[in-house]
């Protein structure tokens, strides 16, 4: 079933149901990322047990360049 | 030359470099090669679901001499920053973290006391922790006694170029410091690199002035070789400044 979450702050749609299934739904690169759900950042190892709910804020991190 | 040892890992260059401002990743990585520098820095941003730009770390990566220092540029305060710190452990896979907690964008000082404070916390969390600070000598101190690897004081305002404005604190911190210093920020030259290598400095941090040369490649050689310099020179005991002169060729017993 469709929901609706906030992906880094812009609404979006998915049909996961996990972190596990939203990273494989967004094709997310397997390293160099990090993610939280509702301001906790979630290990990696947990993904697949990580409910996602309707409204739920998910934030995802990747590398960039700085100094 | 001695090598340098930050929490129990050595080193082999006392340049580190920043990745930002480069004009592209196979340039940045070019550079990086180039100056010999085992310690990186990178940011973290929020990914765009639609962003197909080049994976930056796929350029660092395939070098295993890199340490890489992920940075918490963007957090404002100690609460930010360990959530930064956790999100970077996490994309990362490394305890390393350069932290630098500067709300202001206009000057991107860093904020002692949420630097401190962060500091301490994240050091108990297990992390390896190199703030960014003020070229402060009591806070650089108070920086080592709640368990920073290094201290990375400034040496002029971020990407400034304007070389150690602060060189007579950074001699106190030097003096000082029983971990690493290393002048991170405002070394907008190879003179100014060496310079702070000839006051004692451990080791320099060198983005903007590289990144944006027109060639950045000969100027990460150009850091390299200056940061050799200033450190050989130090070792080697420079001589005394004095007000007067000081013959260095015989004066007496020629022309009579």
């Amino acid at each position: 079933m469709t929901m609706e979450i906030k992906i880094n702050d812009k609404t979006a749609q998915t049909d996961a149901t996990t972190l596990k299934e939203l990273v494989e739904e967004l094709q997310l690169p397997a390293n160099g990322v990090a993610i939280a759900l509702d301001s906790k950042m979630v290990q990696r190892a947990c993904w697949a047990d990580t409910p996602l709910k309707e409204g739920a804020n998910v934030i995802i991190i990747k590398a960039a360049c700085g100094g | 030359m001695d090598k340098l040892i930050i929490a129990g890992r050595e080193f082999n260059s006392r340049l580190f470099l920043g990745t930002g401002k480069f004009n592209n990743n196979a340039l940045m990585a070019q550079a990086i090669e180039a100056s010999g520098a085992e310690m990186v820095t990178v940011a973290m941003k929020r990914i765009e679901l639609d962003d197909k730009q080049d994976d930056l770390l796929t350029h660092i990566t395939q070098n295993s001499r890199l340490q890489l220092l992920p940075n918490t540029s963007g957090v404002r305060n100690a609460e930010e920053a360990i959530f930064a710190a956790q999100m970077s452990r996490e994309a990362f896979g490394t305890n390393w973290l350069k932290l630098e907690i500067h709300p202001d964008p206009r000057y991107l000082l860093p904020d002692s006391t949420e630097t401190l404070k962060a500091t301490e916390q994240l050091v108990k969390m297990g992390f390896v922790v190199l703030p960014y600070c003020q070229a402060d000598p009591t806070l650089c101190k108070q920086l080592e006694e709640v368990g920073a690897a290094t201290v990375m004081p400034l040496a002029a305002p971020i990407g400034t170029n304007k070389g150690l404005l602060t060189k007579d604190f950074l001699r106190i911190i030097i003096e000082q410091s029983t971990v690493p210093v290393v002048i991170d920020a405002g070394i907008g030259a190879p003179s100014h690199a060496a310079e702070a290598m000839e006051l004692g400095a451990d080791c320099c941090l060198v983005n903007t002035a590289i990144a944006v040369a027109a060639d950045p490649v000969q100027m990460a050689i150009a850091f390299k070789e200056a940061v050799i310099a200033g450190r050989r020179a130090y070792e080697a005991g420079l001589g005394v400044v004095s007000d007067y002169a000081e013959a260095s060729s015989p004066l007496t017993a020629f022309l009579g």
